[in-house]
């Protein structure tokens, strides 16, 4: 087996060094009668690469991938141009194949990368500091929940009807075992948000209120109000980033007013990979850095006064202090963390203000092109890259009618809030720079030809 | 004014109804650097027992339980700036937080300077 | 004379002398090279990304929420972003340099076949949420992996989206609470073990619930008595790792299982070490209700400096109903469906206890996991159980002499050695072995854990190394371990050939610096 070096007679001199007469002899602990005599029956044997590589590949060409299509998802997972150094250089193996770096001295690298990380993310949330990341947006964002109840000691959380539905199915879930107490509703298709309705939510026993900006329907909520209003009552705003692309053209969140700032970092090196691994931005206040959950990296002098980079604070996390611990989390994202930086540092603050100029173009273009198509109505007054569309039936069906097309026109709102009758001809578009006129010339075309 | 300790090494100077409580000389010295002290906001009600404080070193986290029931009435802001004063001063400047003693019974237990100091010399 | 080489360059050897100390003007020494922050490398405002003009002005209805200022960060050139990253990556371990030998973290070679297949366009560039007919061929990944590890496992489900080991822990755990609570059977108490990863009582704290410690045995194992006496109506269940982390296998495990079931618990198992008997044990087998794997440990996908991971959990009969949405199911007609909110109920799983993340899962190390199996095969995972138990008893065996093994008379260890520092001379420590270890070239092994241990060195070297590397290996950590019992002084020193000294980690964290300011802003 080409991953296996040892040979049979290394096995035997080593068996003859540790003095048992076979490997057997090495699981003398496990019972007898839940020893298997054999390879598991039923599975297939070893296979050559080639043959791994065949049985994948034909897996891989059944689905339509959305390069090969006018393709226009969004929904919290966006299609960027990734450059092509990026993948080059998160596939060094010294990168690739390192572990979290707990010996500091032979992991520099990894560590002044995590450093420089913390510094972009906090830079474009517009807070003072970042995490080194987690898992993703969802989980974030209940970590965000978590930790605001830690600082505010109060156990009712607001979530705004605009929070990602599976963001705010996670939350939902996770404070069943918390008991946590979660205000949640779905959107309604409405050209703006109702920001005074979240305002008016959040009373005394608020931790915090939980706000997706650009929200889950593309629109832009007045952050700034709800974090007044927050503030007044002595809760926390959770501000959630689902398109950081967003940021090189509207304001950060950390500058109006968001105590905690958390997003999906997937839109920046890392690629759609049908929803994971994906990027989990974590970002705070200064003051509230205790409370933080997973890894930080900071910065200190080795022995002879060299600048350095370790992992810090450990003593928040679970394996020092265990049940007591601000999170369970151990492994986070961190070779997607190194896309994203490498991606960041290719675009600067100016490459990224372009990317989003020209992802909001595109969009301008979409929506011009969608709103002369006879029975669809543009939803939305502001957006950045996505919208949300009323159209006259089912949107799951319309979109399966769109793929035999050939064509990967959205997301379908009824499939993601089932039970919500008012959603189910709702739909999300999104264009970014990869999109061409032509992609959607064709989808305008083709929607045209399935409504008709 | 009397001082009294107790086996998980907390220390309390008792001046009327007041307790002043840090952790010992001896606790300091097996805990290393210490990096940060995670202090008990004025007013909290603590019970004897309770973990009112956080004492971190690099690689550990040690809760500090109060010797005596009561109210928080301070604490010792200087750790903000500079928590290594609880090594280099653990018993004195080097404080934790002061609390209004609401039974001051529960200092009967508690051991005197000797005592502590036979019982750690027995560890 | 005839001058054949004129530019005055002759081959030299040099006339001798040490320049070992020498300071350079760049603080590079030949090719151990320093490297700046990106923020001090970039200069005026610039990007490395070429994008065509933009005439199109924002909307109307985005300019009061526009940025008043441009966004401060830097931007390099392409090549100068190349060579920042790929200098930076100089000062990195990894497991592509030599063996990487930490315990319970399963180090193990990352093939490349493995990346080359979840770059496969079909995989990497395809929306989470695309209709079903576009994506059929990913759901067959998902759904052959999760036959794999039902299999491999004995068990009758598998949760295939938590994120990673300590995600999918909490996955089980919430499967636990849901099964118990829809009994209306609210338990409280969660028994650890001592030995545990701290994920495992963070986990069960999360969950909500109460932390109780249950001790180990003399010889490093579970103690069935101390745990029997502690079942009743409150626990909701153990968590037990297996093999243990100090090496072990649990024999009584099944006796655990049967005992904590008898109590109306469920057992769950950590799979952080299921490297150790993957085709050798089915922990179903021995009865586990819950466990968790580790894909980037067992299954080969690269750690990544830290992430990602992925998590799936193999579920019991009894567990499986409360499995988190969402998942893959194959109808008679062959076709893999995605089931999630939309569709739960065709699929009659209605008792679902919520949802854990956004999306299906870590589709890209599912791909990597596979492919990883297929080219085991059943009979290769077999022997990498094998290989990987007698490369670490081999370890063991070839150092128990000089280093002090707490449990080598128990028997034979499973996927790890477990040492201790109590062998050394006095003021000489397991920190020291490890930062020894770095100046021989090596990355260290893991230190201080289990706590069960004081002192602990837990070396875990994989079925990948083979037995010449091994022999370096032993080699290195005997001339190590030798100098520390002979209380060599310099060990307290090391590492000195690494690109950094030991670092002031107290600093670090009385005065946390976690992002980069310009100077004149300190």
């Amino acid at each position: 087996m080409r991953y296996l070096p040892l040979t049979d007679p290394d096995r035997t001199a080593m068996l003859d060094v540790i003095g048992v007469g076979s490997v057997d002899d090495l699981f003398v602990d496990v019972p007898e009668e839940a020893r298997l005599s054999g390879p598991i029956e039923g599975l297939p044997m070893h296979a050559s690469e080639m043959a791994v590589e065949r049985h994948m590949a034909r897996l891989a060409a059944k689905n339509l991938s959305a390069g090969n299509a006018p393709f226009f998802l969004g929904a919290g997972a966006y299609r960027h141009h990734i450059p092509a150094s990026v993948d080059h250089l998160i596939q060094r193996g010294e990168f690739l194949t390192a572990y979290t770096p707990y010996q500091p001295e032979i992991a520099q690298g990894t560590l002044q990368v995590l450093f420089e990380f913390q510094t972009q993310v906090a830079r474009l949330f517009g807070t003072d500091v970042a995490n080194a990341s987690m898992y993703d947006g969802s989980t974030a964002c209940w970590e965000a929940i978590v930790m605001a109840g830690r600082i505010t000691r109060k156990r009712r959380v607001v979530l705004s009807d605009g929070l990602h539905p599976h963001y705010a199915e996670v939350v939902r879930t996770m404070a069943k075992f918390t008991r946590d107490e979660i205000a949640s509703s779905a959107p309604k298709l409405e050209a703006t948000t109702d920001d005074a309705a979240i305002c008016d939510a959040i009373d005394d026993a608020t931790s915090c209120v939980v706000v997706q900006y650009p929200d889950f329907l593309g629109r832009i909520p007045d952050l700034a109000a709800i974090a007044e209003a927050a503030h007044a009552k002595g809760a926390l705003l959770v501000a959630v980033v689902t398109e950081p692309v967003a940021l090189g053209l509207i304001e950060a969140p950390g500058h109006l007013g968001a105590d905690i700032v958390v997003g999906e970092g997937q839109s920046l090196g890392v690629g759609l990979q049908f929803g994971g691994p994906y990027l989990g931005l974590f970002a705070c206040r200064e003051k509230f850095l205790r409370q933080m959950p997973g890894r930080l990296c900071g910065q200190t002098v080795d022995a002879e006064g060299k600048r350095g980079f370790v992992l810090t604070l450990s003593t928040r996390e679970q394996h020092i202090r265990r049940e007591k611990a601000t999170s369970n989390i151990c492994t986070n994202s961190g070779l997607c963390a190194l896309a994203f930086s490498i991606h960041m540092t290719l675009l600067g603050g100016e490459g990224l203000a372009r990317m989003a100029k020209i992802s909001h173009a595109r969009t301008q273009q979409l929506v011009a092109a969608l709103a002369d198509v006879p029975g669809v109505e543009v939803v939305n007054e502001s957006y950045f890259n996505e919208v949300a569309l009323r159209l006259p039936s089912d949107t799951r069906e319309i979109l399966r009618k769109l793929a035999d097309r050939g064509v990967l026109g959205g997301v379908s709102l009824g499939r993601l809030y089932p039970g919500e009758s008012e959603l189910a001809n709702g739909m999300l578009v999104a264009a970014t720079e990869t999109t061409t006129e032509e992609d959607i010339a064709t989808f305008a075309r083709e929607l045209a030809g399935v409504l008709a | 004014m009397p001082r009294y300790f107790t086996e998980d090494h907390e220390w309390i100077d008792v001046e009327g109804d007041v307790g002043t409580v840090g952790i010992t000389d001896y606790a300091q010295s097996q805990l290393g650097d210490i990096t940060y002290v995670e202090l008990p906001s004025e007013g909290t009600d603590v019970t004897k027992g309770d973990s009112v404080s956080v004492v971190d070193s690099v690689k550990a986290a040690s809760d500090v339980y109060t010797p005596v029931s009561g109210s928080v009435t301070a604490a010792n802001a200087a750790l903000a700036d500079e928590p290594e004063l609880v090594n280099t001063d653990a018993e004195e400047t080097g404080w934790l937080y002061r609390i209004a003693i609401s039974d001051s019974s529960e200092l009967e237990p508690l051991m005197d300077r000797k005592a502590y100091d036979a019982y750690v010399a027995g560890l | 004379m005839n001058v054949v080489n004129a530019s005055g360059w002759k081959p030299s050897m040099g006339e001798g002398g040490t320049s070992g100390d020498a300071v350079t003007a760049s603080g590079d020494r030949g090719l151990m090279l320093e490297e700046p922050l990106i923020f001090e490398l970039a200069g005026e405002p610039t990007t490395g990304v070429d994008f065509e003009h933009c005439e199109l002005e924002p909307i109307a209805a985005l300019d009061k929420h526009l940025r008043k200022a441009p966004l401060a960060l830097p931007g390099l050139s392409e090549g100068e972003t190349v060579r920042h990253y790929t200098r930076l990556s100089r000062q990195n371990y990894a497991i592509d340099l030599g063996p990487f030998p930490l315990g319970s973290c399963t180090m193990k070679h990352n093939p490349r076949l493995n990346e080359k297949v979840a770059r496969l366009p079909g995989f990497a560039d395809l929306h989470p949420l695309q209709p079903g007919d576009t994506i059929r061929g990913a759901l067959e990944v998902i759904n052959e992996l999760a036959f794999w590890l039902i299999d491999l496992t004995g068990m009758s489900g598998v949760a295939m989206s938590p994120k990673a080991g300590a995600h999918g822990e909490l996955c089980g755990v919430l499967c636990i609470r849901a099964a118990l609570e829809a009994k209306g059977d609210a338990r409280e108490v969660l028994l650890v073990p001592e030995s545990a990863h701290g994920t495992n009582p963070a986990t069960a704290a999360f969950a909500g619930y109460r932390v109780e410690n249950i001790p180990a045995t003399a010889e490093g194992r579970v103690d069935l008595d101390a745990l029997k006496a502690r079942l009743g109506p409150d626990v909701a269940g153990v968590m037990i790792t297996n093999p243990n982390t100090c090496g072990l296998f649990e024999r009584d495990m099944k006796a655990i299982s049967d005992a904590v079931h008898a109590a109306g618990g469920y057992v769950y198992c950590d799979g952080a070490n299921f490297n150790a008997i993957v085709g050798k044990v089915r922990p179903g087998d021995l009865g586990v209700d819950a466990m968790h794997i580790n894909l980037h440990k067992t299954f080969s996908t690269p750690h990544g400096g830290g992430g990602p991971g992925s998590g799936p959990v193999v579920l019991s009969e009894a567990l499986c109903p409360y499995g988190p949405l969402p998942f893959t199911a194959k109808t008679a007609d062959g076709i893999v469906h995605l089931v999630e909110e939309d569709n739960a109920a065709e699929f009659d799983h209605k008792q679902a206890f919520g949802r854990m993340v956004a999306f299906h899962g870590q589709m890209g190390m599912f791909t990597r996991a596979l492919a990883y199996i297929l080219s085991h095969g059943a009979d290769g995972l077999r022997q990498v159980a094998e290989d990987a138990v007698l490369n670490a008893n081999y370890i063991l065996r070839s150092c128990e002499d000089l280093l002090d093994a707490p449990f080598g008379q128990s028997g034979p260890c499973m996927h790890e050695a477990l040492f201790s520092d109590a062998s050394l001379a006095e003021h000489f420590s397991t920190l020291d072995i490890a930062k020894g270890l770095i100046d021989e070239g090596f990355h260290p092994m893991t230190v201080y854990f289990p706590l069960v241990v004081r002192g602990a060195m837990l070396v875990e070297p994989t079925e990948t190394e083979s037995k010449k590397g091994l022999d370096r290996f032993i080699a290195s950590l005997r001339h190590v371990a030798q100098r520390a019992r002979d209380g060599d002084e310099a060990l307290h020193d090391a590492p000195h050939f690494a690109p950094r000294r030991r670092l002031d980690e107290t600093q670090a964290a009385r005065k946390p610096v976690l992002t980069w300011k310009p100077a004149a802003e300190d």
